[in-house]
């Protein structure tokens, strides 16, 4: 603080002299019009002062747009200083006033005819950045002679004019024959201008992946590689990150350009070093690996990456992702580095958990004992976060090197000592992990954790400590009272603790039956019968059922024998890994995500694979030759600890025996559990007629005696379970009694809900037709010359059409239409020109049906659903925007699989839902389902559930995302509410809308 | 690329904003503020993304720099060019704050402008953008079209980082050797870890555009040239000043000004290049063979009874004894429950410092070969806490003259064939300061 205050004092003193930030203070009324009028003063330095004011208050948001015309009278100066000031105006403002800004174009025009190159070069870099369609007409003379200008500094500005009218019309650039010219300056004398030509053409390639744009070969390479020497180091960046997307024809292409890229290691700047690494690490998957050159590179990677870890932390935690990601590929190249990741008392926190990842990777019994010390001095830091990760990381170490494992359980047992609560809970959790991976070894820690059982409060830690009491229950005198304690507030646990304290209890019951009773009966009829959790419900019914029909095969499945964890944890998937390490030193590889999961639209799109020696010459980009790519021995790969759990349950469930295929087709663990209860209980609950055949069930029917009251068999002994349980009539009554007050709630939950979900009764009936929204004015008369244009979406069979009416309001005749959409959300696009072929009259009115395509540019737009779009006709280009109906974009295969819409329901996640109340409507269920689907928004299942008609559907948008809805309908209730899931959830927005508007016409 | 550039105050109030591609709006500038600048939680990356925008921030003293994107750029490259445009704004304006970022902001523009277009970082030399971007506004009419071409092509040139036409009554040469030696050793005196960073900093004052080669006792240009029997190294260009009489150091890795041309250092392992004017970083290197450790701890703790330790501390100066270190500092550390500290010591000042939990030992100069020693009595109170205490490592802090990872500077040598000097005109002046990094003794 002292510091600062001192620096405050020390920048007054500096203020004093210099005055510019004068600029900022001035926030009285009527500043506008002071402004407008100093604008219009005769005195230059009035003019600039108060231009500068304007640009001072633009900074800070406020709008003075106002002042356009009267800051454009002020570009034509020979003052640079102010030049440079309106033009930034201009750049601000041009967009908000295009035809003013037309004011600009001459002196424009004139600037890029300058004597003075930087003049020039000013002038055309200007342009470039106003995106108003009347002046980048004006920019192409300009420009086509710029590129070709004697002088190297104007050229090299130009080249990047190129990328940047490309982005505001990328037709006009083609049509103007403009990448031609760019792709010759590749071989431009100056280096800078190669290499800006370079960085314009990677980006405009971007967005054409199909295009053959940068054509690289052997001669271009050659020209890069040369410019690569005698460029600025930004000019180097372009360039190598330009080189990582060409594939060498042959492995000694691939070890000559490895071998004039070499010397960049030794850059200062780490960024030219990372794309350095990167052409190197995907070039040398063409290199056979017996070949000299193959280690003299692996050995000569190391010690850059090495030197990055002490440049600045922010720069060091790029550097470090980028290390994560190929120790994960190679981990050869840092195996003897161990130490520089060690983490240094002042290093940010950042830098901290990114280098403990790395240790862990990098562990190995030949370094297990360092590494061990320093984790155990980093989970005594202060830092929550860091601790619980270095704590995570002993767990780690113990699982990865076995040699450890006895050291690293000693290590956290000490811990366990400290008592800090969150050491505690972390340590449990990697405690169960390690019984996982060396059962019958160090169970006898057991009793001091169980000391702990109280402390723990995340729901993790709990977890994790019931599995353990429930695995080994037979080792723990008290194991029920252990369990019996977490039981109390079963209710409010989370649904891992609930889902863990069911089947440890079911296995605590299988390993000691007699004391345990009760608590079995407990947990299974709070699992069914008062829970709404459908997971924790339908594992319930399975335990129960396995336990009541056959007691033997519920041992082998709840008790079977667990394969073990593997070694390495919180790989990258394979495929992922090499898309990854092509985006080496970029965004990609800080967050670990490909491109297209936070890149919208075209860009990034394309998926990057290594191409290894056995590949073709084929170009990276095509998706095919990542085919061939080859990993050798590929990791497995097993879910993040986080998972660690789910799987363990979802072992739980799959019988190793002959208890009954294991559903293979379930593409996650929960839905495991539905598949075995849609297959194996649909004769049970499917038709209620019928007697469900649970011997139980005829026994005493219809007991309203609660579960515990029973008597339990007094010759019922523990030896006799043990053998044959299944055959023992003591074992049936016995057990008989529990599940007796199932048939009451088994009418009731269960057809109510399983089976109404599972089998879809009244859905079917009518199809209603497609709703189409009325015409609405898009275009009004006034706005452009006479042109009336309304019109609305159509969907039909699967094409989508944009009906319109043009009205020609005017004096004079129409014609020469045609029309042109903005990039938009869904990448609509016309697919084919406007046809209208007769000229339009006055007050003549004509239609016109557009049919749609949906693979055009993407841009998210706001609302999602907007659309601009431009008309030209022989009078003028007028622009309106309108909003389509998102049921347009609804596929006619919308309709999911029941067991894909639970899973995938399940998996995404909860902050994905959004809900929203549809007000007055007076449908009724199967009215709205029918409704609806005539929208292509269809109905999965239909469950009622105290009177309230639950409806489940599906939809699919023409860009793949599917859109799950949950519609809530009561009767006499004109107040629908509807949930919406959706793994793009900005979309659930204009979905609702749909549905109102769908469910209201 | 990068699509916007801001620059905040402490306060998150934009200082200034500048927009490079269509796909940042406004909002932009208050998603970074709301989510980085005012989150209720420090953060924790230095990338953010919010709603599928990427922000990458740096931080000078109180003033936030972002850059903005929505597309997969080079990470890298960003804060690279973050620190550029530090360096670059604090060369024409000194200390970068609010006072000094308002009253240059249109100066600021001006930069932005030119060494960021559309987004791309474009030439970002100082030396360079003097020429042409100055405070008083752009000479332009001044400019006669020769001076106008040499600015462009200084711009786009190889050598960006130099202008041509300067010239010194006087060429003169400064080098500095700076090196932080990192040690942590074990209470028996093993050395658990060691290295050396170092950065060879240069300032030039040489007219003309000088051809400089530099050369120091890398072990691998040694021994090619113990091989080759031919020895480049005359009597007179042996700048050496170090205490220790190696012949050659190995050097695990090295990285340099883009002025240096690296693909001739990978093929020959020479360095040769045309410096900028003025002050800059030539080199940076890390050595972790052979290094001289130039102090040695030795440290004795011994527990009497529960409620008291005695420690010994001797520390043993390893290097010439004509030669002075400077500014040493010995930390000790103490436990928690310390009540009371006595300490003894033959040379400097020591003091017992409750807040820090420490014994701070000063000494402000010692000559190499020498000996020093500290005991402490310190008492403790007792506690019924099971926790041993963790007994961090003692550190040490200290400068010496001399480089500890033994590098000497052979040559450099200066060649300017247009102008009338020679390499015998140019007066060079060398340095080595050896400085302690992370220098920690276990006990």
């Amino acid at each position: 603080m002292q510091e600062w205050a001192n620096q405050l004092c020390e920048n007054r003193q500096f203020g004093s002299k210099m005055t510019d930030s004068k600029y900022f203070t001035t926030t009285k009324k009527g500043e506008i019009f002071e402004l407008k009028a100093e604008l219009n003063s005769d005195k230059k330095e009035k003019k600039k002062e108060a231009v500068k004011k304007v640009i001072a208050s633009m900074t800070v948001g406020k709008d003075v747009s106002a002042l356009f015309p009267d800051v454009v009278n002020c570009m034509q100066t020979d003052n640079l200083e102010l030049k440079k000031l309106v033009y930034l105006y201009l750049m601000n403002y041009a967009k908000s006033q295009p035809d003013m800004a037309i004011m600009a174009v001459n002196t424009f025009v004139k600037d890029c005819e300058d004597l003075n190159p930087l003049i020039r070069a000013l002038a055309v870099r200007t342009m470039g950045c106003i995106r108003v369609d009347k002046i980048t007409e004006y920019l192409c003379e300009p420009l086509r002679k710029c590129l070709k200008d004697e002088d190297p500094y104007v050229r090299k500005t130009a080249a990047v004019c190129v990328a940047k009218l490309h982005d505001i019309n990328a037709q006009l650039v083609e049509d103007q024959g403009f990448l031609d010219t760019l792709k010759d300056l590749i071989s431009d004398s100056n280096p800078m201008v190669v290499a800006n030509a370079v960085a314009a053409l990677s980006e405009i390639a971007e967005s054409h992946p199909n295009s053959n744009l940068l054509d690289l070969n052997p001669q271009t390479i050659n020209k890069l590689l040369t410019a690569l020497n005698e460029c600025t180091e930004w000019g180097q960046i372009f360039i190598l990150d330009c080189l990582a997307n060409y594939s060498p024809r042959d492995d000694r292409e691939s070890q000559s350009i490895c071998e004039r890229v070499t010397p960049r290691l030794s850059h200062a700047n780490s960024a030219v070093v990372l794309s350095a690494v990167k052409v190197l690490m995907k070039f040398m998957e063409m290199l056979p690996k017996d070949l000299d050159y193959y280690g003299t590179l692996l050995k000569k990677l190391a010690p850059p990456l090495v030197t990055l870890l002490s440049a600045e932390p922010e720069l060091q935690y790029v550097a470090l992702r980028n290390i994560n990601l190929i120790v994960q590929r190679r981990p050869e190249i840092l195996k003897h580095e161990m130490k520089v990741f060690f983490v240094k008392y002042n290093d940010p926190i950042y830098v901290k958990l990114e280098k403990l990842d790395i240790m862990i990777r990098l562990a190995s019994q030949a370094n297990i004992a360092q590494v061990l010390a320093e984790l155990k001095e980093y989970a005594t830091e202060v830092d929550v976060d860091f601790v619980r990760k270095a704590v995570r990381a002993i767990g780690r170490c113990a699982i990865k090197v076995e040699q450890s494992a006895e050291r690293c359980v000693s290590t956290l047992l000490d811990l366990i000592q400290t008592k800090v609560n969150y050491v505690v809970q972390e340590a449990i959790v990697v405690i169960k992990d390690i019984f996982r991976k060396y059962p019958n070894k160090y169970e006898s820690v057991i009793a001091t954790l169980c000391e702990h059982l109280e402390s723990l409060d995340e729901p993790e830690a709990r977890a994790a400590m019931i599995w353990i009491v429930g695995e080994y229950a037979e080792r723990i005198d008290n194991a029920d009272e252990l369990l019996e304690s977490f039981l109390e507030g079963f209710h409010d646990e989370s649904t891992q603790v609930q889902l863990q304290l069911l089947t440890a209890i079911v296995k605590l019951f299988l390993k000691k039956p007699t004391e345990t009773q009760e608590l079995v009966q407990q947990v299974l009829s709070l699992a069914t019968q008062d829970s709404d959790n459908p997971d924790l419900r339908d594992r319930g019914y399975i335990y129960w059922r396995l336990l009541s029909t056959d007691p033997v095969a519920a041992k082998e499945v709840v008790l079977a024998e667990k394969p073990l964890i593997s070694e390495e944890t919180d790989l990258i998937e394979p495929t992922l890994l090499e898309e990854l390490i092509c985006h080496i030193g970029t965004l990609a590889s800080v967050y670990h995500k490909p491109p297209s999961a936070f890149v919208e639209g075209s860009r990034g799109v394309q998926h990057k694979r290594l191409t290894s020696s056995a590949g073709s010459g084929e170009s990276v980009e095509s998706p095919d030759t990542g085919s061939a790519a080859v990993s050798e021995a590929p990791p497995t790969v097993i879910p993040s600890q986080g998972d660690l759990l789910g799987d363990l349950l979802n072992l739980d469930l799959t019988p190793p025996t002959s208890t009954g295929p294991p559903p293979t087709t379930a593409p996650g663990m929960q839905l495991g559990a539905m598949d075995l209860l849609g297959g194996g209980l649909d004769s049970l609950i499917g038709d209620e007629s019928e007697p469900p055949p649970i011997p139980l069930r005829t026994d005493t029917p219809q007991s309203p005696q609660p579960p515990h009251q029973s008597p339990s068999p007094p010759h019922y002994s523990p030896t006799e379970l043990g053998g044959d349980i299944g055959g023992s009539p003591a074992m049936g009554t016995g057990f008989g009694a529990p599940p007796a007050a199932m048939p009451a709630s088994f009418n009731a939950p269960i057809s109510g809900g399983l089976d109404d979900l599972f089998d879809l009764g009244g859905g079917g009936g009518l199809t209603m037709g497609t709703y189409i929204p009325p015409k609405s004015v898009w275009l009004p008369a006034m706005k452009a010359k006479g042109l009336e244009i309304s019109g609305t979406f159509v969907r039909r069979s699967g094409v989508i059409q944009m009906e319109m009416t043009l009205n020609n309001k005017a004096m004079s005749v129409m014609s020469d239409f045609a029309i042109q959409f903005n990039r938009n959300s869904f990448g609509l696009a016309p697919a084919g020109p406007l046809q209208i072929l007769t000229p339009i009259s006055p007050n003549q009115s004509i239609e016109a049906a557009l049919p749609l395509s949906t693979v055009g540019p993407v841009m998210k737009m706001e609302p999602l659903n907007n659309l601009q779009v431009a008309v030209k006709n022989n009078i003028d280009v007028f622009y309106f925007s309108c909003q389509y109906p998102i049921s347009m974009l609804f596929l006619e295969d919308g309709k999911m699989e029941r067991q894909v819409f639970l899973a995938t329901w399940k998996d995404i996640p909860n902050e994905n839902e959004s809900q929203f109340q549809i007000k007055d409507c007076h449908l009724n269920s199967d009215a709205a389902s029918n409704k609806l689907q005539g929208s292509n928004i269809f109905t999965i299942a239909k469950r009622t559930v105290e009177g309230q008609d639950m409806l489940y559907q599906s939809m699919k948008l023409t860009n793949g995302i599917w859109v799950l809805a949950e519609l809530r309908v009561q009767a006499g209730n004109p107040n629908y509410t509807i949930s919406l899931k959706c793994r793009a959830p900005e979309v659930s927005q204009c979905v609702f809308q749909n549905y109102e508007t769908v469910l209201k016409n | 690329m990068i699509g916007g550039l801001f620059i905040y105050n402490h306060k998150g109030e934009v200082l200034i904003s500048r927009v490079y591609r269509d796909d940042i709006g406004r909002n932009a500038v208050d998603a970074f503020r709301v989510n980085v600048i005012h989150a209720r939680q420090q953060v924790r990356s230095p990338v953010t993304n919010i709603a599928r925008t990427s922000f990458f921030h740096v931080k000078r003293s109180n003033i936030w720099l972002a850059a903005v994107t929505k597309q997969n750029v080079n990470a890298a490259m960003v804060f690279e060019f973050l620190y550029k445009m530090c360096d670059v704004m604090t060369a024409y304006f000194g200390k970068i704050s609010e006072e000094n970022i308002k009253n240059n902001f249109v100066l600021i523009y001006e930069l932005l402008d030119e060494i960021l277009d559309f987004g791309y970082p474009q030439n970002s030399e100082t030396g360079a953008l003097k020429t042409f971007i100055t405070q008083q506004g752009i000479k332009g009419q001044s400019q006669t079209k020769e001076e106008q071409s040499q600015i462009t092509s200084q711009v786009t040139g190889q050598i960006g980082w130099r202008r041509e036409g300067i010239k010194y009554r006087r060429n003169e040469l400064f080098l500095d050797v700076l090196e932080s030696v990192n040690l942590l050793m074990s209470p028996q005196g093993q050395v658990l870890s060691a290295h050396v960073s170092g950065r060879v900093v240069m300032k030039s004052y040489l007219s003309g555009m000088p051809e400089c080669k530099f050369g120091m006792n890398d072990k691998i240009v040694i021994d090619k040239q113990g091989k080759g029997g031919t020895t480049e190294d005359t009597g007179k260009s042996d700048l050496g000043g170090g205490s220790s009489g190696k012949q050659s150091i190995a050097i695990d890795d090295c990285t340099f000004h883009q002025c240096v041309r690296l693909s001739k250092f990978d093929s020959e392992r020479s360095i040769s290049f045309i410096p900028p004017d003025g002050e800059y970083e030539l080199m940076r290197y890390r050595t972790t063979k052979d290094i001289i450790l130039p102090f040695r701890v030795i440290p004795l703790v011994r527990e009497v009874g529960r409620t008291k330790l005695e420690v010994k501390v001797v520390i043993k100066s390893n290097f010439k004894p004509s030669l002075l270190a400077q500014k040493i500092e010995v930390r000790i550390p103490t436990p928690l429950n310390t009540s009371g500290v006595q300490v003894i010591c033959m040379k400097g000042k020591a003091k017992y410092k409750a807040s820090e939990n420490a014994i701070v030992w000063k000494i402000k100069r010692m000559a190499g070969m020498k000996e020093s020693q500290i005991s402490a009595e310190i008492e403790l109170l007792p506690t019924n806490d099971k926790k041993k205490w963790a007994r961090p490592p003692i550190s040490m802090n200290f400068e010496v003259p001399f480089a500890p990872s033994g590098l000497k500077v052979r040559y450099l040598k200066v060649f300017e064939s247009k102008l009338n000097y020679s390499d015998h005109d140019v007066i060079k002046w060398v340095r080595y300061i050896g400085r302690s990094g992370i220098y920690e003794t276990r006990c």
